[in-house]
């Protein structure tokens, strides 16, 4: 689907911060020189067209008292089928992605508890015979995505 | 951190987004049998712990055109780490930015950005860029391009609660 300059403009301004208020779509238009029904009927146009896959709020595992890792192994590309069946077996691996290095296969372990981490990392590194290397995210710059005006 | 009932409630009704309708709070109040006041209350409240991150768009980048995203990875003097790290995460076309441990000598790198493009040529050239722009700082740097999606499965929490 098209989208013109001011769906970029909502794109680019509505990912974060949008009003929690009895009219918020009126709230957010008027900052973007929209009127309530125009950016809503947008917003429902971008959806429909799958420019934008959610909207709404987002939460924070961690915050909750879970915990996300980022975590890396170097599979042998004979077994490489195999292990990916076997990792993606324990449910606390959210994603899971072939990227093109020695350390090929990149997957996020998410758990209801700080220590569901290490444990379900054993359990792959048992069950594998292989090391999981951990990244826990030691600081986070954020960001958002903008699309060129 | 454990979530009470109702604020479970509040956010697996949010869960799928919000309505979009002119007053999507008193929308959500309405499903969950609650007041409108109540909804904007208990995610303030939410936000300011931290336990929503944000409220917003959650845009496409391969509906955007930027089908080409790669992992870039560097290496950059712990001293400068931070300080950089905010440089790189600043930029456009970078959506995730985190210092992560090293794992020597497997992993030298320390930062990772993912950055986008409609190329894997135009990501190359803006990891080229990132790169002068650090300086002597980075000592390394890498992309890695993912060859196949293995598993995806969205965070959703359940409604009964897994604790």
């Amino acid at each position: 689907m098209e989208i013109d300059d001011t769906d970029r403009r909502i794109i680019n301004t509505l990912q974060t911060g949008f009003p929690i208020a009895p009219r918020p779509f009126a709230i957010a238009a008027k900052g973007l020189g929209l009127q309530e029904d125009e950016l809503i009927a947008r917003l429902a146009r971008l959806k429909e067209g799958g420019i934008i896959t959610r909207f709404g709020p987002f939460l924070d595992a961690a915050a909750m008292g879970g915990a996300f890792c980022l975590c890396a192994m170097e599979i042998p590309q004979a077994q490489f089928e195999e292990m990916t069946e076997t990792v993606n077996g324990f449910d606390a691996v959210a994603h899971n992605y072939a990227r093109d290095h020695r350390l090929n296969m990149w997957f996020v372990l998410a758990t209801e508890t700080p220590e569901g981490i290490a444990e379900v990392a054993a359990g792959i590194e048992a069950v594998t015979g292989l090391p999981v290397y951990q990244f826990p995210k030691l600081k986070e710059f954020f960001i958002g995505f903008r699309v060129a005006a | 951190m454990s979530l009470s009932s109702q604020d479970r409630a509040l956010i697996t009704a949010c869960q799928a987004g919000l309505p979009l309708v002119a007053q999507p709070y008193a929308q959500i109040a309405e499903t969950l049998g609650i007041q409108e006041t109540d909804v904007m209350e208990r995610l303030d409240e939410l936000l300011a712990q931290g336990i929503i991150r944000r409220v917003g768009i959650a845009p496409n980048h391969y509906k955007l055109g930027m089908s080409a995203n790669g992992m870039t990875v560097w290496d950059i003097d712990d001293a400068e780490a931070k300080e950089l790290g905010a440089l790189v995460g600043a930029m456009e076309d970078v959506t995730h930015c985190y210092l992560r441990p090293r794992k020597r000598p497997v992993w030298p790198y320390n930062l990772f950005a993912m950055l986008h493009g409609s190329t894997r040529q135009e990501v190359e050239e803006k990891r080229q860029y990132i790169a002068r722009l650090l300086g002597p700082a980075v000592r390394a740097h890498d992309v890695l391009y993912s060859t196949a999606i293995l598993k995806k499965t969205g965070l959703r929490l359940s409604a009964k609660g897994a604790n």
